[in-house]
């Protein structure tokens, strides 16, 4: 390098060619995990923004987002990474089920139209992303068919996953029945809300998709 | 409810089984795969269900299956491939076919009529 720049040459487009692809990292899991939650808890606390707005209804999330060059450091390792907040992925949507919550039943109808759009939507970043991390509530049994698929499509492509046992702030919270059920992939339990162990999954971001 | 055997699956493409299962759940069947789908016909069929929801009419679909299991022998290690068993799959009309428990052995569900 020290005699290409005695000679002058400049080779930054070899550089730009062998550059590592900055990672995209997808989260995922099914409505009402707590998916946005922690997407504004990443992306709050490096970078000072929020992706999305929150709700108790699910599928407040319908469109995905994506946050570019959010750099996560821990530990001495450093990552930069897009970050892609995804509707929750489901194989029914009912618009009952929003008006028993409350909501009426245009604004119910509109919201399920919108939420199967979503779910296409996430489906369809599967094939881009270069990891996933996926969100599981822990208080809620862990062997759903959405964490099956999710985690099915990316051992089929050998791509990084990372569990978030989320909502362990909840008394009948066990991220040990998560683990049990997926045991080859690491977990960390969380509570996005809260905060807590958040610090040990930006250790496991880190050194995961670095 | 109807049993469909590996073989029958077996000669039939991707886009094959995804459209015979929505039009047989569509029409109120339950359908039992000897051999399951694998992840990425499974996200194919989430995708062809959220495109056919409408109110009212039909609120999409119930799955349940095993995770599916890599095979992993000498040779597939040897040549770094590894192929997929996909494995016994139930699926259904949500207004129909209800999970009630699943966990690492056992599936149990609630068929209405």
């Amino acid at each position: 390098m020290g005699i290409m720049k005695r000679l002058g040459l400049n080779f930054s487009w070899l550089k730009k060619i062998f550059k590592k692809k900055k990672a995209k990292i997808g989260i995922y899991g099914p409505p009402n995990a707590g998916k946005t939650t922690l997407a504004n808890r990443i992306v709050r606390d490096w970078t000072g923004d929020a992706m999305g707005s929150v709700s108790h209804i699910p599928h407040e999330t319908r469109r995905a987002r994506r946050r570019e060059d959010v750099t996560i450091t821990s530990n001495g390792s450093s990552v930069t990474l897009d970050i892609i907040d995804t509707p929750g992925i489901a194989t029914k949507i009912d618009f009952h089920d929003f008006m028993t919550l409350g909501l009426p039943e245009e604004e119910s109808k509109r919201r399920a139209k919108e939420a199967t759009e979503g779910v296409m939507e996430s489906v369809k970043w599967l094939e881009d992303l270069d990891g996933v991390i996926l969100v599981m509530d822990a208080t809620e049994d862990p062997y759903t068919q959405v964490n099956v698929v999710i985690i099915g499509n990316f051992e089929a492509r050998k791509l990084p996953i990372l569990i978030a046992a989320n909502k362990i702030d909840l008394p009948n919270s066990s991220p040990a029945r998560i683990h049990s059920a997926f045991p080859q992939h690491p977990l960390v339990p969380i509570s996005a809300l809260d905060g807590k162990n958040i610090d040990l999954l930006y250790k496991e971001i880190a050194e995961h998709f670095g | 409810m109807d049993l469909i055997s590996e073989e029958k699956l077996d000669r039939m493409t991707s886009m094959e089984k995804v459209r015979l299962i929505l039009d047989e759940v569509r029409n109120g069947k339950i359908l039992i795969l000897e051999k399951g789908l694998t992840p990425s016909e499974q996200t194919k069929l989430i995708e062809l269900t959220m495109a056919e929801i409408a109110p009212d009419d039909f609120s999409g679909i119930e799955i349940e299956s095993y995770p599916v299991k890599q095979n992993e022998n000498f040779l597939t290690k040897l040549f770094g491939k590894t192929t997929m068993k996909t494995r016994l799959t139930v699926i259904g009309p949500a207004s129909q076919l209800k999970t009630i428990k699943k966990n690492k052995d056992l599936i149990s569900a609630l068929v209405s009529p």
